[in-house]
Order: C-alpha cells, then sequence, then structure tokens
C-alpha cells in the first residue's frame, strides 16, 4: 500500500477533514467531504474544474469559511477564515507555521525583491535574526535554481521563475504540509518543466507532505502516491496513481480523463 | 499705483511670521488628516455594521458641508458646551478631519487595487493582520497616492486664508493686518501672493519629481 509507505503504524494522520461541509451563497462546493492524510505522502487531486479541488486547499490553509465538520492539521483544529474583521494592529496569528501554500498566480509580493519575499516571513512571523533568514533564503533559492536572482524584483523574472520563487518562499517556512495550487496553469507551455521540476525534487527529497491539484496528469502520476479524484464538492475514487490513472474503475473517472486526454 | 519696495520690505518680517502660522497649522492638520484617512479607510472596510455606518456617517457629514462652516462650529459653538480649543490647533483639527475624510477616499481607492492574492500569500505565510497592512498592503497602496496626497496637501496650504475666520493669525490675516494699518495695499497683497506661489510651485514640482521616479 503505497498511501502507508512515510507513516509509522497507529501514527495520527496529518491532514484530518471530518464531514466538512463549504457554501459559498446557497452554493454548496463542498458536500460532506471526509479526507486523512498521513505524513509525508504525495497525493494529487484531479476533477473537472469547479469541482472543489482548490478549495479542500484552500479549507486546509485556512483561506475559506466553512459551515460544517471538522479541519485539523498535525492534531490542531483549522478554524477557517473569520467572516467577522479585526482591527489592523490586532496581533492574533491566524494559524500556526505548518501549512506553506504555492498559488496559480504566483502572488509575489511586487515591492520587495526575490530575497525580501522569502526572508519577510521567516523574519516578522518566525523571528528568525536577518543573517538566519538570508542564509535559509539562498538555501531555498538554491533548491530552486535561482541564486543569481536574489537581487531582482518579481516584475523583472519569467513566469517560471516567479513560481520557482513563490515555492521557495513557502518552502522557507519548513512547512510540514506543502499544498500546490494548480501552480503551472497561469504558464506558457514551455515554462511549465522547470516549476514541476522543482516541486519533483521535493517530492522525492523532502518529508514534507504534499498535496497538489494539478491538470498535469503525467506529472501526478509520476510523482503522487496517491491520487483523490474529485467532482461536485466529493471525492469520488481513492487510490494509488495506478488505480486512478492507469486502470479507473469509476465510470466518472474514466470519462474525465479521456476527456483530459483528448486535449 | 507704484510698489515701494523699501516699504515691501519692512512688511516682510510680519508677514514671514505669518506665513509660517500658516505653513505650521497646515503640517500638522495634513499629518492628522492622513491618519485620519487611514483610519476611516480602515473602518470603511470593517464588516461591523456600526462600525461601517460611523465612518460613513463621518464621511458623509465633513464632506457635505463647508469647511467654514465646520471651522465656525468648532471654534465658536464648542466653547458653549464647555470645549475651548486654541485657535490654532482648532485650525489643525478642522482641516484634519475635513481633508481627512476626502483623504480616505483615496487611501480606499488605493488599497482595494491591491490585489486579493497579495491578501492570501500573506495570510499563507501566516502573517498576523498588523505585519500584512503595514510590510504588504500599505506599501503598495501608497506608492500610487503619492500625487493624490500631494494635490490634497496643496489643496489645503491655499484654504488656508479661510482660517482668517477662527482668528489665526496666519499669512492671510497677517497681510490683511497690515493693509488695515497702513491703507497700503498693494504691496502686503502681492508679498503674499508670492509667498503663497514661493511654496506651492516647488512642493507641486517637488511631488510631480515623486510620481515620475515612482513610475520609473
Amino acid at each position: 500500500m503505497p498511501d502507508l509507505a512515510h507513516s509509522p503504524p497507529g501514527a495520527p494522520p496529518q491532514i484530518l477533514l471530518k464531514q466538512v461541509v463549504k457554501r459559498f451563497g446557497k452554493t454548496q462546493v463542498i458536500d460532506h467531504l471526509d479526507l486523512s492524510i498521513p505524513q509525508g505522502q504525495k497525493v494529487a487531486l484531479i476533477g473537472p474544474s469547479g469541482s472543489g479541488k482548490s478549495t479542500v486547499l484552500r479549507l486546509i490553509k485556512g483561506l475559506e469559511s466553512y459551515q460544517q465538520g471538522s479541519i485539523e492539521v498535525a492534531g490542531s483544529p483549522v478554524p477557517g477564515l473569520r467572516s467577522g474583521w479585526r482591527w489592523p494592529w490586532s496581533k492574533k496569528p491566524p494559524v500556526v507555521h505548518r501549512v506553506g501554500m504555492v498559488f496559480q498566480q504566483f502572488n509575489l509580493f511586487p515591492h520587495l525583491t526575490v530575497q525580501e519575499n522569502i526572508t519577510e516571513a521567516p523574519l516578522r512571523v518566525l523571528k528568525l535574526t536577518q543573517e538566519e533568514a538570508e542564509e535559509r533564503a539562498y538555501e531555498y533559492l538554491g533548491l530552486v535554481g535561482l541564486v543569481h536572482k536574489a537581487a531582482a524584483y518579481p516584475g523583472q523574472l519569467s513566469g517560471g521563475q516567479q513560481q520557482r520563487v513563490a515555492i521557495a518562499r513557502a518552502l522557507a517556512m519548513r512547512p510540514q504540509v506543502m499544498l500546490f495550487d494548480e501552480v503551472t496553469s497561469a504558464l506558457d507551455p514551455e515554462l511549465v518543466g522547470e516549476v514541476l521540476a522543482v516541486i519533483r525534487s521535493i517530492a522525492h527529497a523532502q518529508r514534507t507532505t504534499l498535496l497538489l491539484v494539478t491538470h498535469e496528469m503525467n506529472f501526478a502520476e509520476e510523482i503522487a502516491d496517491r491520487v483523490l479524484f474529485m467532482e461536485a464538492g466529493k471525492i469520488l475514487a481513492d487510490g494509488s496513481a495506478q488505480e486512478i490513472l492507469v486502470d479507473p474503475d469509476n465510470e466518472r473517472t474514466r470519462r474525465f480523463l479521456n476527456r483530459v486526454e483528448r486535449r | 499705483m507704484n510698489f515701494d519696495y523699501a516699504f515691501a520690505w519692512s512688511i516682510l518680517p510680519d508677514l514671514l511670521q505669518g506665513l509660517l502660522v500658516t505653513l505650521q497649522v497646515v503640517v500638522l492638520g495634513f499629518l492628522m488628516a492622513v491618519i485620519v484617512g487611514l483610519v476611516l479607510a480602515i473602518a470603511q472596510r470593517s464588516k461591523r455594521p456600526w462600525l461601517h455606518r460611523l465612518s460613513s456617517g463621518y464621511l458623509s457629514f465633513f464632506r457635505h458641508t463647508p469647511l467654514m462652516v465646520q471651522l465656525y462650529v468648532l471654534f465658536f459653538a464648542f466653547p458653549l458646551i464647555g470645549i475651548t480649543v486654541p485657535a490654532i490647533s482648532t485650525g489643525v483639527i478642522g482641516l484634519g478631519l475635513y481633508y481627512g475624510a476626502y483623504i480616505a477616499e483615496a487611501y480606499r481607492g488605493a488599497i482595494e487595487s491591491v490585489p486579493a492574492g497579495q491578501w492570501e500569500a500573506a495570510r499563507a505565510l501566516d502573517f498576523d493582520t498588523a505585519t500584512t497592512w503595514r510590510r504588504i498592503i500599505l506599501p503598495q497602496a501608497l506608492k500610487p497616492m503619492l500625487p493624490v496626497l500631494g494635490n490634497y496637501l496643496i489643496g489645503m496650504f491655499k484654504e488656508t486664508p479661510l482660517l482668517a475666520v477662527i482668528t489665526i493669525p496666519e499669512l492671510f490675516q497677517a497681510a490683511k493686518q497690515i493693509a488695515g494699518m497702513t491703507y497700503r495695499y498693494n504691496e502686503p497683497y502681492t508679498v503674499m501672493a508670492l509667498m503663497f506661489l514661493a511654496i506651492s510651485l516647488p512642493t507641486s514640482l517637488f511631488f510631480k519629481f515623486l510620481e515620475r521616479r515612482s513610475h520609473a
């Protein structure tokens, strides 16, 4: 069973969603979802657009509110985005620093250099010294192969380079869980490879739990221990890459894969 | 009509004194307006209904009544209910409250122009709210605001003659007094006009320079 490969028997799951319901107004986008992911597992989340894949990631990161159920990361509850409002000088940190997230649109801070983009959170959130933070920045810039761009601003980089910086920025917080939300969808086709290469090296080298929403089926098959097929806010199929992608026994999954492959 | 340079020279110290008061009120009033505006803009984003309504009420009142009326209320009506503030402070407060209501709108637009992805990225990195505003949102919002703030600063400077009505000895008041005592209008008013120009023109050029630099 590949999905248990990294987890000692009896260990609590790293990510645990129980009967989670999320609505936007009257539309139910997540429908009583249960999901348990052991530490170190590499999970790919596939499915048609609008099926709720990205919402699952955003819920785990605490970027969304939810109406029912519970979400836990490493045993602590993720409260969900407060719909209320706080004074801008309130000091309460939102969630613990266990989950890193990379977005489709990179979301780098355009007014900061590449290096500052990476050091900002270790400095302000983890309270590292400038030296420690810079050391980390160079470590992860090395990992994504962009040490020579440390002094550049995001606007001076290609999309692929920006996304690699965004990955380094998330990794510099040393998260236990990394979420990748369609990170290659906004890239020109010739830039996709360099970003996937970086994710591949993370998947192989790190004990980090990895959850990625992707439309790159070959890539999912290559790196994922486990593949989830989602539709209409539910997980319809859950198994190894072989079971889901190569030899699906679920009719909906088969139809979805046929459609994707025909493109 | 002749222009007496010796007389103009002799009234210069009095006018400079007035100019100094004007600048003091404008600088302090502007600082206050910038802070009031920021607080209002943040309150306008609030999801708490009472806070939102309070700030909307404020904006509505200060934008829909004349500055001179507000100054009269502050200076002449408030002492009747026991609130007495020196004239210069009243001027600072008056300008700060009035322009704060306008600057709030500029802040609002600038804050809204920062993409939602920036908030999410900050949240994904576990920044607290204060750090998100200070390090991520405001630096991006303030840059395009500079020229707008410059316009308000100069606008405020040009409105200061209004402060004469609440007895502040600013530049306009000083010039009027000299004219009233000497019955010479040419020199004090001309020098006053040149002084206004000497301040607002370089300020305007300075903000143009900042704007051009931030676009580079």
